[in-house]
């Protein structure tokens, strides 16, 4: 359908062709060379127009646009590293003042601790003392009083057997006799009673 | 005759006839195009080039896009010592892109499909590579004719070879802008035809045919454009550095 309608068409173009072109001097326009001059002139013309504002003018522009955004970048990427560099140092400083302040707490509190001990073991050696001296006097006083017992039991045992002894026999007997017979009797006895 | 699709290419007269001892150098629809891709091209890359941002906005961007890629294809065909002609390439490039890409506009006229703009073109970059080419290497530069390597027995047939390569670069530089754009602009107008004498009914096909062309063309129009540069910048390098 559609070959047949090409078919067709082709056939009445090319019998309009050929009339048209005969009527329009040959073929091709191109190979008129009517206007040849011409467009050689305004070809010249124009062109040249266009390669003299071109390279003169607008290129340069084009070109210094290009320099100055490579070294504006160049510029930026080496204030880039610089700070880069700066802040790593910032960091560093940073880290070792944090290491110099963490060592100083750490030393801080170690004296601090030191000298709560040695406080704590001057007091208790103080304390210690004191209790010391109060068990060693305490010591000498059960002592003494250990080494009278005996001379007041003695006196004791003589006044109350003078005592019996009167209340008895309803007589008063001489002190001494008592007392050596006392005495005596505690002399015996002494380990039985103070056995220590 | 609209239907006629070499209509497109004729050349007309617009304003008055200027003459200039006999030779006619009149205003036409050619010139206007000519002029009119040079403004927008001169427009664009002023405002690309106007502001100094860092970070550049959208047409700066394009602006300074165009420029590096203009830039690394002089450098990785001529290397460092096309630089000089980096202003010309540049200003070709965009010529001829622009001329290409405006034509692709309905109703324009394509620059670039004339033989005769792309001959003059072609014919500037022939000459001006050739007196580089005498000038960097005086007589020396005949050496580009004799391929090191070959055989004497074959040498002269080689140098007559390569005097005639050298010779049809001009013709062929120009003959593949100008072919590549006429052969596009004309098939887009043949099956813009077919959707009007096909209808509503049948024109479809045509149509997406017209449209999937239209993106083939935008392509040809980018390509042709590069590799005119491009070819340019490969005749210079032989000019700067003689490799043979």
């Amino acid at each position: 359908m559609f070959r047949r309608f090409i078919f067709y068409y082709l056939i009445l173009n090319f019998v309009l062709f050929t009339n048209v072109n005969s009527a329009e001097s040959g073929g091709m326009p191109q190979l008129n060379p009517e206007f040849w001059i011409s467009q050689i002139f305004w070809l010249t013309l124009s062109f040249g127009f266009l390669f003299i504002i071109l390279s003169k003018f607008i290129l340069p522009k084009i070109s210094n646009n290009l320099e100055l955004r490579k070294s504006q970048i160049l510029e930026n990427i080496e204030t880039a590293e610089k700070q880069k560099k700066e802040s790593e140092n910032k960091i560093k400083e940073y880290e070792t003042l944090i290491l110099n302040s963490k060592n100083q707490a750490r030393n801080y509190f170690n004296d601090a601790r030191k000298k709560i001990q040695q406080d704590i073991n001057k007091k208790r050696e103080k304390l210690e003392n004191e209790i010391n001296e109060e068990i060693n006097s305490a010591e000498k006083e059960i002592i003494d009083l250990k080494n009278k017992a005996p001379e007041k039991i003695n006196n004791i045992a003589i006044e109350t057997s003078a005592d019996l002894i009167k209340h008895l026999i309803g007589e008063e007997m001489n002190n001494s006799s008592i007392s050596a017979i006392v005495e005596d009797l505690a002399r015996k006895n002494k380990d039985k009673y103070y056995g220590n | 005759m609209a239907t006629n699709p070499m209509h497109q290419f004729n050349v007309y007269r617009i304003g008055p006839q200027i003459k200039i001892d006999q030779v006619d150098i009149s205003f036409t629809n050619a010139s206007l195009f000519m002029i009119i891709s040079c403004i927008s091209i001169l427009f664009i890359f002023n405002l690309g080039s106007s502001k100094r941002n860092i970070v550049p906005n959208k047409i700066q961007l394009l602006a300074e896009l165009s420029y590096t890629f203009i830039s690394k294809m002089i450098n990785d065909t001529a290397g460092s010592k096309g630089k000089p002609y980096f202003g010309f390439i540049f200003s070709l490039f965009m010529f001829v892109l622009f001329c290409n890409m405006l034509g692709m506009l309905p109703y324009a006229f394509t620059v670039t499909s004339h033989i005769i703009v792309t001959f003059v073109l072609a014919a500037f970059i022939f000459i001006g590579v050739t007196v580089i080419g005498f000038i960097k290497h005086g007589l020396g530069y005949l050496k580009l004719f004799v391929p090191s390597g070959v055989p004497i027995v074959l040498l002269p047939l080689i140098v007559v070879i390569e005097i005639i390569s050298y010779l049809s670069r001009p013709i062929s530089l120009s003959v593949r802008l100008f072919a590549n754009m006429m052969a596009g602009h004309t098939m887009m107008k043949v099956f813009g035809g077919f959707v009007i004498s096909l209808g509503i009914v049948g024109g479809w096909l045509p149509l997406s045919f017209s449209v999937a062309l239209t993106g083939l063309e935008i392509l040809v129009a980018f390509l042709q454009a590069y590799v005119f540069a491009i070819l340019t910048c490969i005749y210079l390098n032989d000019a700067l550095n003689l490799h043979h």
